[in-house]
């Protein structure tokens, strides 16, 4: 495809300066926990979903910016199993594997992951396992949801599982394509359609 | 203080899948209807493809009544209270859940409606299960046939006839009853995959056959066809190609002139006269206290919400809740057994990221009484339904089937390889009432008016789990027909909890002693008061209820306007 529409171009523009500011390592604003809460989550989401020979993974989706973002509307009532579970994360590292959770290796922060997923970790409010799932389900949520929400940036969780992206109509043709495998992404969010303007077409 | 408002013919309280239906006829003949429904209008600009809201976040953000009155629930009247939802599985706009449903719109087949006598007759009295109390429906589905083909074309179901006439068509369901003529459109269309399970099931000498949707194929009454983009399930129709009834007789309705709807209305209680019938409704709108005089009200709330307002309706002529001086509110209350599934992990992809619920192929050969029960322990059986049904966030929730972990790299290998290469069959079980399983008010919970939310006091059966275990027996032989590698089976059932497909509660029934209305829908000991929806089944079958429930609101409607002298409250009053 050589032509561009100018919509495309916007839309290439306004995803820049997120990717480079990322990339040089600057952080995006933080806006219900604190910087060392974020620093936390960054780590555990790491792990859940690594960056590896598979490609990226919660670390490129933002799935701890989305988690940040929605603790301050949909998932608010989830902000304070989300500071005393982290609290409670990194104590546990610090006495399990005398050191803070970002400092360990990726090997020990996994074990101390599994400790939490199991429920065998100390120190938390109720169950450690409930706190690991809350977690893992918002980081998937973070990860292959929709970009317009902050996570799954320049959908990297929708390539990760072939997911070709949100269409607001799909014809005999594409279903045959994406059976065919050849039904390429068009790393499209809901929200740049119109999306009730199908009405007038057929499938 | 309470506003009276003017007295007007019928009222209907709840616009969904039944009262959406039934205020059509009422409003052509004529009668003057009110509708008063607790939600409001959405529109399909309030549908976008959107799962994070759809389907994690509680989707619609309007108004919600329900979320506020969802039913507590325990097993049985010993064990401990469940945990609480905090989404009511129904919910409240003009059109109610046939918004949001999956549109699946199945006919009942015969059997269902004569499951004591037919049972007795082909295997004796002695196999009807300890403890039940279902009964025969008090007609047949012949009685039924007109008002589910009245539905049928009136909202727009697409679908494959399999006996029009007595004539079998072998491309349809070979086990339905008789119909006077096909759907209005043909079956939605089928995938690769879908085509491959159909392929398995006639290797096993089975017949598959395409599942009938209340959603359009083609263009129909100006509506669009569908569009297979993937957020049918929780979600609305962008292109209003699913047969809502906020579309289709809702619109039709307001169209005569004689159906008012009233949205944010949130109905408190039946008002009773002196004389024992039924006066009005009382409903709240931003805490301005209503009361809605009729000549008729036709109660259509979804069955939690039917029984909880009968109960909380109190009066001289009712002290324990109305039409329930019988005590029959709240009895042989079951929900549909649609739990214990079965999914299967292929090594190819299904290519299922686009499609709907309601796009799929059904197996009927092991529902109901569709084959012989000699041999085994139970009676009825189950629908096995496969289709195509995925998105992003679900996927990546997927069943591992034992080959990885739940996170890490192990896991981003697995979920990379195979996040389109699992299904999940969908089998409905038809589900008896029995004594011990029961709807009341919970005698702590309320809701923020303190009015006691319903309580759910139920759990399946030895009945039911065999039926389970057979199906998913039947379900693995076929998946492993079509190739899967790997299976697992959900647990057979304990506890009903809160469902989708929740029946009985105000059963329909000849006798006055077990059954809350009559024949037609009204109620025994309150004759201008009718009751719509799956309250009023006394079975489930193994199919989806809505469009039964619509079908006998059809009926209701039509022998109200046929009988309007004898049941209305008289004008004079």
């Amino acid at each position: 495809m050589t032509f561009i529409s100018r919509r495309d171009l916007l839309k290439a523009a306004a995803i820049v300066p997120i990717a480079r500011g990322f990339q040089s390592g600057v952080r995006p604003p933080v806006e219900n926990l604190t910087a060392t809460e974020m620093d936390l989550l960054d780590a555990i989401v790491a792990r859940l979903i690594p960056t590896d020979a598979n490609g990226p993974g919660a670390t490129e989706a933002q799935a701890s910016r989305y988690i940040d973002r929605a603790l301050g509307s949909a998932l608010a009532t989830s902000l304070p199993a989300y500071r005393t579970g982290l609290l409670a994360l990194d104590r546990f590292a610090r006495s399990s594997r005398s050191a803070p959770f970002t400092q360990l290796s990726p090997t020990d922060q996994d074990a101390v992951l599994v400790d939490v997923e199991r429920g065998a970790a100390t120190g938390f409010t109720g169950s450690s396992t409930a706190f690991f799932n809350m977690v893992l389900n918002h980081t998937h949520q973070g990860t292959f949801g929709d970009p317009y929400y902050g996570g799954n940036a320049s959908f990297v969780g929708w390539d990760l599982i072939g997911y070709p992206g949100v269409r607001t109509m799909v014809t005999t043709a594409d279903q045959k394509s994406l059976e065919a495998k050849t039904l390429k992404a068009n790393h499209k969010s809901a929200y740049e359609y119109d999306f009730t303007k199908d009405a007038e077409r057929q499938p | 203080m309470t506003t009276r408002l003017k007295d007007t013919d019928v009222v209907i309280v709840g616009l969904g899948a039944a009262g959406g239906v039934a205020a059509f006829p009422l409003a052509q003949a004529g009668l003057d209807v009110v509708g008063l429904e607790a939600g409001t209008w959405l529109t399909r600009r309030d549908f976008a493809p959107d799962e994070l809201r759809n389907n994690f976040r509680g989707w619609p953000q309007a108004i919600q009544k329900a979320n506020h009155e969802i039913p507590t629930s325990r097993a049985t009247a010993s064990s401990p209270t469940a945990a609480r939802g905090t989404i009511h599985p129904m919910q409240n706009a003009v059109g109610g859940t046939t918004l949001h449903y999956w549109a699946q719109s199945w006919r009942l087949n015969p059997w269902d409606f004569k499951l004591v006598s037919e049972t007795k007759r082909r295997y004796g009295g002695a196999r009807i299960p300890n403890g039940s109390t279902v009964e025969d429906w008090p007609f047949g589905l012949d009685e039924l046939e007109p008002y589910y083909d009245k539905v049928e074309y009136e909202i727009g179901v697409s679908g494959q006839a399999g006996n029009v006439n007595g004539r079998i068509d072998p491309r349809g369901n070979r086990f339905e009853g008789s119909r006077k003529r096909a759907y209005p459109m043909p079956p939605l269309r089928w995938t690769e995959f879908i085509e491959k399970m159909a392929g398995a099931a006639r290797e096993l000498g089975w017949n598959p056959f395409p599942g009938p949707a209340a959603v359009n194929s083609r263009s129909y009454q100006n509506r669009s066809a569908c569009m297979y983009h993937g957020f049918c399930n929780r979600g609305g129709c962008h292109v209003d190609a699913k047969s809502s009834t906020a579309v289709t007789t809702i619109p039709r309705a307001q169209a005569t002139g004689h159906l008012k709807v009233v949205t944010r209305a949130h109905v408190t209680t039946i008002e009773v006269d002196g004389g024992g019938r039924i006066a009005g409704v009382n409903y709240l709108v931003d805490g301005a206290e209503y009361f809605q005089p009729a000549k008729v009200v036709l109660l259509a709330s979804y069955t939690y919400e039917n029984v909880r307002l009968l109960l909380l309706s109190k009066s001289k002529a009712f002290p324990k809740g109305l039409a329930n001086n019988r005590g029959q509110v709240g009895r042989h209350y079951f929900s549909h057994h649609m739990g214990a599934g079965v999914s299967a992990l292929f090594p190819f992809n299904t290519g299922s990221w686009y499609g709907l619920p309601a796009q799929g192929v059904a197996v009927d050969n092991w529902a109901d009484d569709n084959f012989d029960h000699g041999g085994l322990d139970f009676i009825g059986g189950g629908n096995l339904w496969v289709y195509s049904d995925r998105r992003p966030i679900g996927a990546a929730g997927m069943n591992t089937f034992g080959r990885a972990p739940a996170w890490g790299s192990a896991w981003k290998a697995f979920i990379k390889e195979n996040a389109d290469r699992s299904n999940s069959a969908y089998i409905q079980k038809s589900t008896l009432p029995y004594e011990d399983n029961y709807l009341d008010l919970d005698p702590e919970v309320t809701d923020p008016l303190g009015y006691p939310v319903c309580r759910v006091t139920a759990e399946y059966k030895e009945n039911e789990r065999k039926i389970s275990a057979f199906t998913q027996d039947k379900m693995e032989q076929w998946y492993r027909a079509a190739g899967a590698i790997a299976i697992q089976r959900a647990p057979l059932g304990g506890a009903m909890g809160v469902s989708t497909h929740a029946y009985g509660g105000t059963r329909m029934g000849d006798n006055a002693d077990t059954n809350v209305v009559d024949r037609w829908g009204f109620a025994h000991d309150a004759p201008n008061l009718g009751v719509l929806g799956a309250s009023v089944m006394g079975t489930s079958g193994a199919h989806n209820p809505t469009l039964t429930a619509q079908a006998l609101a059809w009926r209701t409607a039509d022998h109200l306007v046929k009988n309007w002298k004898n049941v209305a409250r008289p004008s004079s009053y």
